[in-house]
């Protein structure tokens, strides 16, 4: 039977060196779930992640395309992006969760559910990102979105149970439609590629696509959208994200921030790319564009009667997710470009702000922003490291978001000057609504601390973080902007 | 066997009889007012499922789509409905599922999304093959009934019942489909073993929290908890 031995392929390809990427994080996940001592759970967790990560920067130089993996500079870009987020958040994690811990809000049987999901929901991130399949990047979606949901539950509050039950029926609707859509993606393959597996790979789509039965591949790319376009908590859909960050663990809200939406947007670039080629077909990049900037608009107007912190962040992430798709949208080499370091940028700041505001949190006892006032006076080191953070995802210089909202919004006025006006509000909105809580979270009157401080070395991923952003945006280094210009040439 | 044609081929009236049956429970589902009417109702719609996917196995000669049809008999059908009942048992909750909307306006709004399904699906797939659209139309409008469901009840089980109605609608869309690899029905059906074990850690938080399944009480209305 053949599927027997599509199976044995997979497996085999998993085990060989990209797929190890994968395979390390899931295989601490299945570990993990036993380890019943804390300490060694957290070093387990950690040295998984690093390992990930190290793997994952060897992927540039082995480009592939098997049954299962495909390794291309997209791929490979987003997987180092999405290992060095969750390897920073496993570091950041150890300290936050003991304290978690010793506050009595996490026990250890939870703790270790808490490390066995963080692993699983990073190594599917990672499956989905280097899949060659589209059933699989579909399933290993799903599978982290199960993971996601769970850990969001973990803190069992009344808020967290709500959180996670809402977003697993808001994401399970997108999931469903994007399950149907994936199987319409097949049926408008199958002329061009004969039934069987190469139908549904990656590698083999772009190619085949002018051939690909149009009517069907609009169909499919409807269902598409919109089931991603939940994932990638776009206007309508989002309404899972905001809960998820505020009630979730810190940790998990800052890597769900860097990876679920990425990979959501990832899948929508590549396939725009399929739209594009197919002459029949609808022109993608208008939907795209109209999503994007509906979202753009909706979050930076909701980012202002926030008075959750963490939801306040979340809105800040469905903001810049629609920035990145509508850039996507636009597409061409330098909107495409410019998306995808707006991507990276942001997933690598929203990181290290919900590193500081776990910390605030924990230090004042509470996430509201009448809880957390004051951080520069008392607390210097943390107060100015979320500080740089709220600079930074505002979009002001020298943070290198600023660069790439500014490549974003150059290219719209090149080439759709109108779009250029209501993109500039939404982000001058979001951007004000950021500045006015940057000057009550960071100064004015602190309010008094009800838990911990933390110590200098539990802001050191945010600092690395933010020494990214900081160097790419005062100096893109030649090297990764050529890296970037590549993978943007080569999408559409 | 060979390719299936219009009305009046046996192979493709069949084919039809069986996805419309699945249809027709999803109906069922949707007006069910008592909690056990629901899950049996979602039972013998996953019996139909699997006779749907034999079906399909035998007139594409397809070994695979047998497997499918005994995990959607055996898990589905069986497995799943009993570990439903007993937590209907274990949690004493045998009364009428609270709906938010009547039976006639959700009925009329059902049909109008099969209406949606059949006009969205048979024209973009007309030189496709004719089994492979009606299938198409079928399963889509299982998937928006199951939507409908999932956002007209209340009470947490409907609503996971709801959502498993709608991966039967997937996996009767696929099966459909000529050729498409195991892949597609294999995730899926770990999909819903993952699903029933994490709604069964749910229902444990949510009956611990407010002593019923009703999600209702999870509004954020006025932040009336903390």
């Amino acid at each position: 039977m053949t599927e027997i031995l599509i199976i044995v392929e997979w497996v085999r390809e998993l085990f060989s060196a990209p797929g190890l990427v994968v395979m390390v994080p899931l295989a601490a996940a299945a570990g993990l779930a036993f380890v019943t001592d804390a300490r060694l759970g957290a070093r387990i967790t950690i040295g998984a992640a690093t390992l990930a990560f190290l793997l994952a920067c060897a992927l540039p130089w082995e480009p592939r395309a098997g049954l299962l993996l495909l390794v291309d500079p997209l791929a490979a870009h987003m997987a180092i992006l999405t290992s060095f987020v969750g390897m920073t958040a496993s570091w950041f994690s150890r300290g936050y969760v003991a304290v978690e811990a010793a506050a009595g809000r996490l026990d250890a049987r939870r703790l270790r559910a808490y490390h066995a999901l963080f692993q699983a929901y990073l190594g599917f991130m990672l499956m989905a990102l280097l899949s060659n399949n589209v059933p699989a990047t579909w399933g290993s979606i799903e599978a982290a979105t199960i993971a996601s949901v769970l850990v969001v539950g973990l803190p069992r509050t009344a808020e967290a149970v709500e959180a996670s039950w809402k977003q697993f029926l808001v994401c399970g609707l997108g999931i469903s439609m994007a399950f149907f859509g994936t199987t319409v993606l097949y049926l408008a393959a199958v002329p061009a590629l004969g039934s069987g597996l190469p139908a549904m790979s990656w590698n083999r789509l772009p190619a085949a696509a002018p051939e690909f039965h149009a009517a069907m591949l609009n169909l499919a790319f409807a269902f598409l959208l919109l089931g991603y376009g939940t994932k990638a908590a776009l206007a309508p859909l989002h309404a899972w994200l905001p809960d998820a960050h505020a009630e979730g663990p810190t940790p998990v809200s800052a890597v769900l921030s860097g990876s679920i939406l990425n990979v959501a947007l990832f899948v929508i670039l590549r396939l725009r790319g399929l739209l594009d080629a197919n002459a029949g077909a609808i022109a993608p990049g208008p939907p795209i564009m109209a999503l994007g900037l509906a979202t753009v608009l909706m979050a930076s107007f909701s980012l202002w009667p926030r008075r959750d912190v963490k939801r306040f962040f979340g809105f800040s992430t469905i903001e810049h997710s629609g920035v990145a798709a509508f850039a996507f949208g636009l597409g061409g080499p330098a909107a495409t470009f410019a998306g995808l370091l707006h991507m990276t940028l942001h997933t690598l700041t929203k990181a290290a702000i919900f590193h500081c505001v776990g910390r605030a949190a924990q230090l004042k006892g509470g996430q509201f922003f009448t809880d957390i006032g004051g951080l520069l006076v008392c607390h210097r080191a943390l107060g100015l490291t979320l500080a740089a953070g709220i600079v930074a995802v505002a979009g002001l210089p020298p943070f290198g978001l600023f660069t790439s909202e500014f490549l974003v919004l150059t290219e719209t006025v090149h080439r759709l000057p109108w779009l250029a006006v209501p993109l500039a509000l939404g982000l001058l909105v979001g951007s004000w609504a950021l500045a006015m809580r940057l000057i009550s979270l960071c100064l004015g009157a602190p309010t008094p601390d009800r838990g911990p401080a933390p110590g200098l070395p539990a802001l050191v991923p945010a600092w690395v973080h933010l020494a990214a952003v900081l160097v790419l945006g005062l100096t893109m280094p030649a090297p990764i902007a050529a890296w970037l210009a590549a993978i943007a040439g080569a999408a559409p | 066997m060979d390719s299936p044609g219009g009305f009046g081929n046996f192979s493709y009236d069949l084919a039809h009889l069986l996805g419309g049956a699945v249809l027709v429970l999803t109906f069922g589902l949707l007006y069910q007012r008592r909690l056990t009417a629901v899950i049996n109702t979602y039972s013998v719609q996953s019996w139909a499922l699997a006779a749907a996917a034999a079906w399909q196995g035998w007139v594409q000669g397809s070994a695979e789509l047998y497997v499918a049809a005994l995990i959607a008999l055996s898990v589905k059908g069986v497995v799943i409905p009993i570990a439903l009942h007993r937590i209907v048992r274990r949690l004493d909750i045998h009364r009428t599922v609270e709906a938010a909307m009547g039976v006639f306006p959700s009925m009329a709004l059902g049909v109008a999304l099969v209406v949606l399904a059949i006009l969205l699906v048979l024209p973009s797939t007309m030189e496709s093959q004719v089994l492979t659209r009606e299938d198409l139309a079928l399963a889509l409008s299982v998937v928006l009934l199951g939507h409908l469901m999932l956002i007209t009840r209340r009470t947490a089980l409907t609503q996971v019942v709801g959502f498993m109605s709608i991966e039967n609608g997937l996996i009767l869309g696929a099966v459909g489909v000529r050729g498409m690899p195991l892949v597609v029905e294999l995730s899926v059906a770990v999909l819903v073993l993952v699903g029933a074990v994490v709604f069964g850690v749910f229902f444990f938080r949510i009956r611990e929290r407010f002593d019923s399944l009703d999600d209702s009480h999870l509004d954020r209305v006025g932040e009336a908890h903390r």
